[in-house]
């Protein structure tokens, strides 16, 4: 909004407008794409995709496939040894940590939703004491680097008892006050008008609050739904230190225990990389208008 | 406060809606950043009955050369700003010709933008062990590749500064997606008809990213440099997955340094006064990098 505002501002605006206009109508575009620009993006995707393509070819290889030098592009056979060995492990139970992810990241995901719109709407529709500093509280905590809260939460996490349970990576990650901000944004832009006449038919706030601005925030939900739900999968650093047994871990510190567990063996490491990534690839693939869209409001507006 | 004067709300109702909220934030944000600088002024060691307050102590070791946090923490500041340093001119300039090549018209940029961002989605770890497998000294692609065409092997993980090499790769091929989406957003955002003008006007390609695109998105730079230090200055996953922090300890970072000496020596006190140090640094190179952005700003 304001960089609109700073570009055509100024002396010369309004001219630049008019002279773009007439540009317009003589049919000048604003670029002609050659052949290039096919043959760059193309050589940038497979970037992009091979070494994921790596990935999932090598958990069906054998080990020695794998190891071959000179590469060995396709398996010499194919074989489900690596899935086998990661399913079958006992020490290493990554059916149970991608259970323990999905849990982790659902609850996750709804604890930030329920919060955030609840306390966004207030934020977004009511007067009320103490607005104007919960609001200041909020935009400093967004340049607060995380690490900062590290020890302190480690401690709480330890006089709550939370220490290896899911409860630690479920709640402390939902004080987080982006999906307020992001949320709020979408609250702001729907129209008072709907909520007044519905207040009139003698709704009160709750019931405005469910059937109303929830409904109409669908893309917003959706959007802080997807992000918090990638945010808690993909969660490394904290995972790593308040999870310890085995069995309580999810995929991202589960991994890297099998990564020192099978030094060597590339397929069973790859094959635990792929039971990661997949259900996150499908999710993109589904939702990636949201996640890219989220992304970028993330730089508009924060 | 409705414009028809009704009664939008009853006086508690907004304390209800924001009250979930608020317990999370204070629990888990607000408390947490005092209590921080409480236990950093304390001998906050886990093996100790009490937590006897030491003052300015904790901050004195990290200054003070004899003591045993000085070499951990500082080498850790000076691996993470090496780090900093490295990466972000990477990962802003790759992403800003990414959504250059991205904001041309053309069927199926959709899908480029889509498949650009796609690494982004996948955690540290899953990005870790690929990368740890592809730059593999032995069996690795990359060095298979090198091999295949007649060059020797290269120690991507046990020697320097090839293990920065390869974890600053690893970053960029994680991350540029990111901030190509926010580049592109901000591309998007620039009115169309200033282009066609400068057009008009016989500017070039050069000329009008000179003049159209540059003033326009310097408030997407502001924030995407920001960001990307920020995020850099974090450094942990990365070097704990490919490195173990190695070789010896060159690429252990701050954010290492700070979780061995609290969470794996237990002695949280200078954890947290290191964590507090390591802010204070970032927020001087925030506020420094706002004011040289603000400063090219024409008036």
């Amino acid at each position: 909004m304001t960089m609109t505002k700073l570009i055509t501002s100024g002396p010369s605006g309004s001219a630049s407008t008019e002279l773009g206009r007439r540009a317009h109508q003589r049919g000048y575009s604003r670029s002609r794409v050659g052949p290039l620009t096919y043959v760059a993006m193309t050589v940038i995707s497979l970037i992009f995709v091979l070494p994921l393509l790596w990935m999932v070819l090598t958990t069906f290889k054998t080990e020695s496939d794998a190891r071959s030098i000179p590469i060995r592009v396709l398996p010499s056979e194919w074989t489900l040894r690596a899935y086998r060995v990661i399913f079958d492990d006992a020490a290493n139970p990554v059916y149970t940590w991608l259970f323990n992810s999905l849990m982790v990241s659902v609850l996750h995901m709804l604890l930030t939703l329920a919060v955030a719109s609840a306390a966004a709407y207030a934020l977004a529709r009511m007067q009320f004491a103490g607005r104007n500093l919960l609001f200041g509280v909020l935009i400093a905590t967004l340049f607060v680097p995380g690490f900062i809260f590290f020890m302190p939460n480690y401690l709480t996490m330890s006089t709550l008892g939370w220490l290896d349970s899911y409860w630690a990576l479920v709640v402390p990650g939902a004080a987080g006050a982006f999906g307020v901000f992001f949320l709020r944004q979408f609250f702001l832009s729907i129209p008072r008008e709907l909520e007044e006449s519905a207040l009139i038919d003698g709704a009160n706030s709750w019931t405005i609050f469910t059937r109303i601005v929830l409904p109409l925030s669908k893309p917003g939900l959706v959007t802080l739904a997807v992000l918090s739900f990638l945010g808690a999968w993909n969660d490394f650093i904290w995972p790593v230190f308040v999870l310890f047994s085995p069995n309580k871990m999810t995929l991202a510190p589960g991994l890297a225990t099998l990564q020192g567990a099978y030094t060597t063996d590339y397929p069973v490491v790859m094959a635990g990389a792929t039971v990661a990534a997949v259900p996150v690839l499908i999710l993109y693939v589904v939702v990636q208008r949201y996640v890219i869209e989220g992304v970028a409001n993330s730089g508009l507006k924060g | 406060m409705s414009r028809t004067g009704l009664r939008h709300h009853r006086p508690l109702t907004p304390y209800l809606f924001v009250a979930p909220y608020v317990v999370l934030l204070l629990a888990f944000v607000v408390g947490p950043a005092v209590f921080g600088v409480w236990m950093s002024l304390h001998n906050w060691d886990f093996m100790l009955p009490g937590k006897p307050w030491v003052g300015l102590q904790n901050y004195l070791d990290l200054l003070d050369s004899s003591s045993v946090i000085f070499h951990p923490f500082w080498n850790g500041m000076k691996n993470t700003f090496l780090f900093v340093l490295i990466s972000v001119p990477f990962l802003v300039t790759i992403p800003l010709g990414l959504s250059l090549l991205l904001n041309q018209k053309f069927a199926g940029r959709t899908f480029f933008r889509a498949v650009v961002f796609t690494p982004f989605v996948l955690g540290v770890a899953v990005v870790g062990l690929l990368f740890g497998y592809l730059f593999d000294p032995e069996v690795g692609l990359i060095n298979g590749i090198l091999s295949g065409v007649g060059l020797p092997k290269v120690a991507w993980l046990t020697t320097q500064p090839q293990a920065w090499i390869t974890i600053v790769v690893t970053t960029i091929w994680w991350t540029i997606g990111f901030n190509a989406v926010i580049f592109l957003a901000g591309l998007q955002g620039l009115p169309g008809e200033l282009y066609e003008a400068a057009e008009l006007d016989g500017a070039g390609r050069w000329a009008r990213f000179r003049h159209v695109t540059v003033p326009g998105l310097r408030n997407i730079f502001l924030f995407v440099v920001t960001t990307t230090i920020l995020a850099s200055a974090n450094l942990f996953g990365q070097p704990y997955i490919l490195t173990r922090g190695g070789p010896g300890d060159s690429t252990t970072t701050a954010i290492m340094a700070m979780t061995n000496e609290g969470l794996r020596g237990f002695r949280m006190g200078t954890a947290a006064a290191m964590s507090y140090v390591l802010a204070l640094a970032l927020t001087f190179i925030s506020i420094a990098n706002f004011l040289i952005m603000r400063e090219r700003k024409p008036s």
